[in-house]
């Protein structure tokens, strides 16, 4: 397959369109959903002495966002590998 | 040799580890001194992605961060959590929306896309303007953080402070430009990340027996009562009248806008961005994304365990106390008017309350992560190494917004704008001298900080999310966006954003400052001014799209531009479209 193949070009662009959906979906979950909008839900339950949704705002997120950013690495890694766009 | 050690008063330890850090940066400036334009501003564009992880951590945590956040948190509670998330989850979008294109775009600035996507001066004009505002309203907060430590613990003035920070940093961003920066940001975030973490671990283990402060805050406090640490806090604060430290106070909505507007502005501001011009492949960008975010969670997860370890310290310290037997850190940040008393009732015992006519001791929330190991006691040398800390944050962070403010100046202006012709000698001279004014201009601010400094700091954050991440996000991902949509976006996003600011949190309409508390009931759906950027944001949005439709496509080389951005690979230069 040449390099500027343009159907080429057009289904890397839809897989990583769909990454970015799915990994995006998560992000939204963890912040605006589990630490804001269900916090009061969520801090029926407690881990430790931490209430749910407390934890989710102030810790949990965080850790969720770094394991987004490097799935998304990982998943962009491979994408690029299959379409040859690796350099 | 260690009885030596022990005897050293805070100051001298102060003394001797800046003296350190400063001797080490300024080394480091001269190592890596920048002989290129491409030197200068996106350090050759061959930095590795864990070096520009670091330099992008260190870049970002700015003295708020480092001093301020974990004493916001501590008096917010619950509500600390929009700069917690905000400024974290920004760079998801950052690195999924952003990043990986712009590297793939490959020049200098940010204004430097928005030009050419929108093959448009105006666009660029545009895109200057915002990233001096932005820019400079964020670095006068800087000097005058810098000034703020070396007052506090070198017992120099406020002047004085500022004028050795603004001499360090003309000398290694002068010199080193970006290139420079880059290093001296490793440095300093490994300086700042130790001196965070170190006083933690410890007042984490003194308090909950936890040496992982992410743990302790979440154990039981160390008095064999069982209680948990969060759960003694919250009785604390009710008690006093406070709301419930794990309740918070602010409206759902606001949290909810305050939240997306941090994290779009952080996805918007051109220091941020830049950094991730200066790594060589597009997947570099993602991964140096990746790490600079765990290099900064790393920090911001252990913040708000600081904030309830002060918060409870501080509470069982003060409160129902006499005044007479306060301990000796106590009339030290008496002093610097940073923690004041006021003995109402003449009982001679702090009354620290909510009720504002009873309570009787006022206290700076910058006090609780720079007093923290006076307040448990820890050695002098620890204490002195938060101070260098402190500056390593202050500085890392004003020499990267200084490099925006010198490419936009040299760069964007007057290569791209004025002086076409200009050679490449007189470009570096340029940005050279771009930086100098800058940091003449910071100090200034620095030594005379206009008071709304701290006000328009939700400014910087909402003008980037209003401006540029809607512009950003539009060009890569919308074909079709053309330059009348994005620049109408951008100038609404702007003027809606700056309007607001005006109104709610100046009162300019209404009267002047006192006007602003009653204006509360009439913010629009109940959004404060810091929240406000995500309204704005969608306001871009809303009117690019619209515009869009109404107006031509953009040129066919530009739509190319688009579909080439958007796939990694090959080092060759895109060409820049046409100016139409």
């Amino acid at each position: 397959m040449p390099m500027n193949d343009p159907e080429k070009q057009q289904a890397y662009w839809r897989e990583n369109l769909r990454y970015l959906v799915i990994l995006l979906t998560i992000w939204f979950l963890v912040s605006f959903g589990a630490g804001i909008l269900f916090k009061d839900a969520l801090n029926a339950f407690t881990m430790g002495g931490f209430k749910l949704g407390f934890w989710f705002a102030q810790q949990g997120s965080l850790v969720v966002f770094v394991f987004l950013i490097f799935a998304y690495v990982f998943l962009m890694n491979r994408l690029d590998k299959k379409y040859q766009y690796d350099e | 040799m260690s009885e030596l050690f022990s005897q050293m008063d805070v100051q001298t330890w102060t003394y001797l580890i800046v003296a350190i850090t400063f001797a080490l940066y300024i080394g480091i400036a001269i190592w890596f001194k920048a002989s290129s334009t491409k030197d200068f501003y996106v350090a050759g564009g061959g930095v590795s992605p864990w070096a520009n992880g670091m330099a992008t951590a260190a870049d970002w945590m700015s003295a708020a961060s480092f001093i301020s956040m974990a004493g916001i948190i501590s008096f917010a509670g619950y509500d600390g959590a929009v700069y917690l998330m905000g400024w974290t989850g920004g760079y998801v979008l950052l690195a999924l929306l952003l990043a990986p294109y712009l590297r793939k775009f490959g020049k200098f600035t940010v204004p430097d896309f928005i030009g050419d996507r929108y093959y448009s001066k105006n666009a660029r004009m545009v895109a200057v303007a915002c990233a001096l505002l932005v820019s400079f309203t964020y670095v006068a907060g800087q000097m005058r953080g810098v000034g703020i430590v070396f007052s506090r613990f070198l017992e120099v003035d406020i002047t004085t402070g500022v004028l050795i920070g603004m001499a360090i940093v003309l000398f290694y961003a002068v010199i080193g430009g970006m290139k420079g920066i880059t290093y001296t940001q490793v440095a300093q975030y490994c300086v700042l990340i130790f001196a965070f973490m170190v006083p933690a671990v410890f007042i984490s283990i003194q308090m909950t027996g936890h040496a992982i402060p992410q743990l302790g805050f979440g154990g039981q406090v160390n008095d064999g009562s069982g209680v948990y640490l969060l759960d003694k806090l919250d009785g604390l604060s009710t008690q006093l009248g406070f709301a419930a430290y794990t309740e918070g106070s602010k409206s759902l909505v606001d949290i909810f806008a305050i939240t997306l507007a941090l994290m779009a502005g952080t996805a918007g501001l051109p220091h941020v961005i830049v950094r991730f011009f200066t790594v060589k492949r597009v997947r570099d960008a993602r991964k140096s994304a990746g790490i600079a975010l765990l290099l900064i969670v790393i920090l911001y997860s252990t913040a708000p365990a600081v904030a309830v370890f002060a918060r409870t310290n501080m509470i069982e310290t003060v409160s129902n106390e006499p005044y007479s037997e306060m301990p000796e850190w106590f009339s030290k940040w008496e002093l610097t008017g940073l923690l004041t008393f006021t003995d109402k009732n003449h009982d001679g015992i702090i009354q620290y309350v909510q009720d504002e006519t009873q309570n009787e001791l006022v206290i700076d929330r910058d006090i609780m992560v720079l007093a923290n190991p006076e307040i448990a006691q820890l050695p002098n040398w620890l204490i002195a190494l938060v101070a260098a800390g402190a500056l390593a944050a202050a500085l890392s962070t004003a020499a990267g917004l200084l490099m925006v403010i010198s490419a936009s100046v040299s760069h964007d202006l007057i290569k791209k704008i004025i002086n076409p012709n200009i050679t490449e000698k007189g470009e570096l001279m340029a940005a050279r001298l771009s930086a100098t004014a800058a940091v003449a201009v910071a100090g200034y601010f620095g030594i005379n900080p206009p008071g709304f400094v701290a006000a328009v700091v939700a400014l910087a954050f909402g003008l980037a999310a209003a401006s540029f991440f809607p512009a950003i996000i539009l060009g890569i991902f919308h074909k079709r966006m053309n330059k009348e949509g994005a620049i109408a976006g951008m100038v609404v996003g702007m003027v809606t954003m700056i309007f607001y600011i005006l109104k709610f949190k100046f009162g300019v309409f209404d009267g002047g400052k006192e006007a602003v508390g009653a204006l509360k009931d009439s913010w629009w759906f109940g959004i404060s001014p810091e929240g406000f950027g995500s309204i704005a944001m969608l306001i871009n949005f809303v009117v690019s799209l619209v515009v869009m439709r109404f107006t031509p496509p953009p040129p066919k080389d530009v739509q190319e531009l688009v579909e080439n951005i958007r796939i990694p690979g090959g080092e060759k230069d895109i060409p820049a479209p046409q100016v139409h």
